[in-house]
Order: structure tokens, then sequence, then C-alpha cells
């Protein structure tokens, strides 16, 4: 079984920053259990080179690099349904 | 006045920092609009390059173009990025749109990500100023532009905090309306620059106006402009460029004895003499005469052909024994052939100023400024005029410029409606029909700053060149080319009746006085 991979982009501690981490939390621990899922938080004000590389314009951003399709998501990601459709998972197979 | 509180910036942009007063105000962000192909981005890169020249650092934040095409695309300029990126004088905020990538908005963001960026570029360089280029793309990758303005406008509150002076590029519809689209001006509105690059009469002309700076003093209205290949923007200060040279009294030979005497003892040293005359009556003589007489008192001296060839020229010249090629052995003349179809106006001005430059010539002549003005709007001919006149009274030069009438006989030519505000003097050739037979004649119709010969007088040209001779007597209306004969006894008349004032601002007085 292939792994997930995710990035999430932050600015500081903000409540945007807040409820995307939460909704990623509940998706991992229920929708995607069973799932070998790995979560990385970038804040980019401590570390704005990594922002430079991935050219992180907006945040939150949700990079989703595993399994393919690559993703790219913006926002504090309101809904867990709304997210998985974006994402392409649980991974098809 | 009170004194400029304001600290300015110097861009280094050829021009600018003249009708800006000195720079952009420092430690601000400008706005620099202009619709599509205005030179947005030329004039957001050079802000960068001409400061790197300086000494000061620059962070260029791309929304549109990538970095590797803008390091491309400015090698043309002579700007070296790659460079200047490896010595830590340039550093890319890469926002332009990647290609593969599909962007999905779910909920609520803002640009927090893009200002840690663009603060850790600044820092990391210590850079000065700062290019954003170009906002329209950001509005139309992210849905919601309330957001997007929000955010450009904490962008430019950082900015401030950190001391950079920066420059943001948006896109204009249309060349006169809103300032911006997406109501950009609302955050950054203290400073505007307009760039424009109009189409008129199908000739494209570049002009460049600063809007406001908001408690600082700047020029008024639009400048024209022309980008160059190895430099980039120059912008051409037209009516920025104070007339404050020092007027001369020296005065110094035209070529010809008589012409000088005519004109109260030759020309002004540092003055602009107007020679206006139909085809055929004696222009290229005047300046050819004009350019041998600084050659004969080792004066340096330049010849712009716009109309006759360099065989022409050099051809004619010998018809009347001078030797232009043994001049330019010499190195006393410079002789540049040039046709005005080449090149722009405003490319044409900045050619003439560095060959100018070069040369370093006493005389200038300009034969003829009407193959100039077919290439061009009127305003464009205008300011090209004013700007070359003001460039040569500058270097205190004297200048010799003809223009074509339209008609043989009488009537103005439109070069000479245009600019004879503008030069000092202004000398007339005319055909002259005298009882069935074809004459010349000529008159200095304007001598600012002296008296001269009010008379109409005939010439003729042979194989010596012109020969200035007695005044037209019986004869009046030769100027509007609408000739009556004067009886001798309406003359003497006439001449009781007119008393010769020295009045130099001569209208169109056709009256022969004595």
């Amino acid at each position: 079984m292939s792994k997930i991979v995710l990035h999430l982009y932050i600015a500081g501690q903000t409540p945007r920053a807040e409820r995307a981490i939460s909704t990623l939390r509940r998706m991992i621990e229920h929708e995607l259990a069973g799932y070998n899922c790995e979560l990385t938080i970038i804040d980019v004000l401590a570390d704005p080179q990594q922002a430079e590389n991935q050219k992180i314009l907006a945040t939150p951003t949700l990079i989703k690099s595993a399994p393919p399709p690559y993703r790219r998501v913006i926002g504090d990601l309101s809904s867990v349904t709304d997210l998985l459709n974006v994402l392409n998972l649980p991974p098809q197979s | 006045m009170c004194a400029d509180q304001i600290e300015r910036l110097p861009t280094g942009i050829t021009g600018f920092d003249h009708i800006a007063n000195g720079g952009l105000p420092k430690g601000r962000t400008t706005l620099v609009s202009g619709t599509a192909g205005s030179a947005k981005t030329v004039f957001a890169a050079q802000f960068l390059a001409a400061g790197i020249k300086r000494g000061e650092p620059g962070v260029f934040v791309t929304f549109e173009e990538t970095p590797e095409a803008l390091r491309r695309n400015m090698l043309g300029f002579g700007w070296d990025i790659a460079r200047w990126e490896a010595e830590g004088k340039w550093a890319f905020v890469d926002v332009s749109p990647q290609p593969e990538e599909e962007l999905v908005e779910l909920g609520s963001y803002d640009l927090g990500a893009l200002l840690a960026r663009i603060e850790h570029a600044v820092r990391s360089i210590g850079a000065v100023r700062l290019s954003m280029d170009s906002l329209g793309a950001i509005f139309t990758r992210l849905n919601d532009s309330r957001v997007v303005r929000n955010e450009l406008l904490r962008i430019v509150s950082t900015l401030r905090r950190l001391g950079v002076t920066a420059v943001l590029t948006a896109e204009r519809t249309q060349e006169y309306g809103e300032i911006a689209r997406y109501g950009v001006e609302e955050f950054v509105s203290d400073d505007v620059v307009i760039l424009r690059n109009l189409l008129e009469d199908e000739k494209r002309r570049r002009t460049v106006e600063i809007l406001k700076f908001r408690g600082t003093s700047h020029q008024k209205g639009s400048f024209p402009f022309t980008v160059i290949p190895g430099e980039g923007i120059h912008v051409i200060p037209l009516s920025a460029i104070e007339l404050k040279q020092r007027s001369s009294s020296v005065r110094t030979t035209s070529g010809n004895a008589e012409l000088d005497r005519m004109c109260g003892g030759g020309f002004f040293r540092d003055s602009i003499v107007l020679v206006s005359g139909a085809t055929g009556t004696g222009k290229t003589l005047m300046a050819t005469t004009f350019m041998a007489a600084g050659v004969r008192q080792n004066e340096r001296s330049l010849l712009f052909a716009f109309e006759e060839s360099r065989d022409q020229l050099f051809r004619n010249a010998i018809g009347w024994g001078i030797d232009f090629e043994q001049m330019e052995r010499d190195g006393l003349l410079r002789v540049i052939c040039n046709y005005p179809e080449v090149t722009s106006l405003e490319d044409q001005l900045i050619f003439m100023k560095a060959e100018i430059d070069r040369f370093r010539p006493q005389r200038v002549a300009v034969d003829s400024l009407s193959a100039l003005e077919r290439v061009a709007t009127i305003k464009g001919f205008r300011e090209f005029v004013i700007g070359l006149t003001s460039f040569i009274k500058h270097q205190e030069m004297a200048g010799l410029y003809t223009a074509t009438t339209p008609t043989l006989l009488g009537g103005s030519s439109i070069t000479e409606a245009h600019i004879s505000t503008i030069t000092d003097s202004i000398i007339l050739l005319r055909y002259v029909e005298l009882f069935g037979e074809m004459r010349r004649g000529l008159t200095v119709l304007k001598m600012r700053g002296s008296s001269h010969d009010k008379d109409i007088r005939e010439f003729t040209i042979d194989s010596r060149g012109m020969h200035i001779g007695r005044p037209f007597r019986n004869i009046s209306g030769i100027l509007s080319g609408q000739f009556t004969h004067i009886a001798p006894s309406e003359i003497d008349r006439l001449s009781a009746m007119f008393r010769d004032d020295e009045s130099d601002e001569t209208a169109r007085d056709t009256t022969p006085t004595t």
C-alpha cells in the first residue's frame, strides 16, 4: 500500500492554521485510518527558504506529493468531505 | 516655496529622475501602471539594475514571467541578472504560475507565505529596492480579490517598515481612465506613475507621466520615452529642461559676409537659426557654407543630413568650392546621413545627442527638419525639436536647422509654424517671380537680441556659393507669394509713413521699408 505524503505550510499559529491542522488530523484519524499517512507541518515564518523552494504563495497551503496525482490546496480546509474529494483520497486500490 | 521634506531615491533611469525631481520617494511604494506592452517589466527590472550599479541590492517579486525568462530577456539591456544573483545583489521571489499545478481553494486563506518570502529575501541580501511585477497576474490566479487587496496592503506596509523603496506594477485596460484594474490604487495611492504606449496617427509613442507623489513635487505632464537595447528606458525630459543656459553675445560667421551684415554681425555663438524655404532655394547651400565656415576657423562642425545622400552632399559642396572630404580627413567635420524613416524620433534624438556628445562640435546643422516631420506626429515632432534645441543650447554650440516649405512661392512650412518660437533667428528664402523670371529672395525675419536688416534682398547662387545683392524695391507680397508691383512713388510714400524701428519680433510684415 502506497504512502500518503502531505505537507502543510502555515504562517504562524493563526486561527486559520489551527482550523486546517484540526481538519487534517480528523481526516487522518478517521477517514484515512489504516493508511500509512505522513503529515509535515512547516511554519514559513520560521523557515521561509522552504516556502521559497516550494513557491508557496498563500497560507495555509496543503501539498499532496504522493500518491499521484500531485495536489495543491489553499485555504483553511473547512470540510473533510471536500478535502478528500480534492485530494483523490483515500487511494482507489 | 517650502522645502521638500521627502527624501528621494534616484532611480538611475535616464531622464526619469529629472521629471521626478530627484527620484522616487524613498522608503515608499510607487505604483507603476500601464497597458500591455507599455514597458512595465522593463521599468521594474531597470529600477533594480540601476540600483545595483549604485551598490544597492534589489529583490524582484515576479508574478508573471518566470525568473528564467527574465534573466534571458533582460540580458539584451546589458543586465546580467544571473551574475548579480550569484554576487548576492539580486534575489528573485518567484510567484510565477507553475504550469503543471492547479490551485484549488478550500476555505479562507491569506498571503502570509508570500509576505514571509519577501521579507526573507529582503533581509538575506540587504535589499534597498524591490520590484513587484505585475499585480494583475495574482488577481487572476486567486478568486478572492478582497483578500488579495488586503494582503497586498500588508505587504506594502511591511516594505515600509523594512525601509525598502519599491515599485509595484499594475495593468490598465485603457490609456486613459481608471489608474489600474482591481482597484489596486486604493492601497498604494501615494505615488503613481503611468506608462503609456499610444497610437497616434498610426505611430507608436511611449510616454511616462507622474500622476502624483503625495506631499512632494514632481514635473507635471507626460514625457516621451523610448526603450533602447543595451540601456533600457530612456526618458526625454523635454519641457522639464530648464532653459537656463547663458546667452552669449559672441558672434560667429554664417560663412557669408553679406548675411552676417544682415544679421547685425553674424549669428550668435549659442543660438539656433532656422532657414526656411522651398525646395531649391539654397537651404542645403546655407548649411554647407555654415559648416565650412566653422571648419575654416578651426571649429568642429557636425552635419546631420536627412534628405540627401553622402555622395550627393559632397558633390554639391565641391560644386560650391567646398571640399567636405578633406575637412572630414582633418577631423574637423563630420557628416552623418540618415534616413528618418529608419527609426522613431525619440530614438533619433537619443542617437543625435550621442553623436554630439562624442564629436563635441562647436557647430551643428540639421538638413532638414521637415524630413523628420514626416515620421512623427505634430506633438512628437515639436517635442523632438525642443529636446534637440535645448540640448544644443546647453552645449553652447551654434545651430542651424533647415525647413522646407511645401509651396514654391510664399507659404510657410509646418516646421516653421511649430518651432519658430523655439529658434532664435529665422531666415526665409523665397522664390520671386519678377516680370516672367524666377529670382530668389532672402530676408532675416527675426534675430533675437539684435538688430537686423529688414530688407528682402535678391540673391544668386553660382560656383562660389551664395551672393546676396540689393533689396527688391518695387514689389510687395513676396513672403505671402501674392506679389504686387508697386509704383515707385507709392514706395516713397510708404517709406515716409513707416520709420524703420528696431522691433525684431516682426510679424509677416511685407511692406518694404528702407
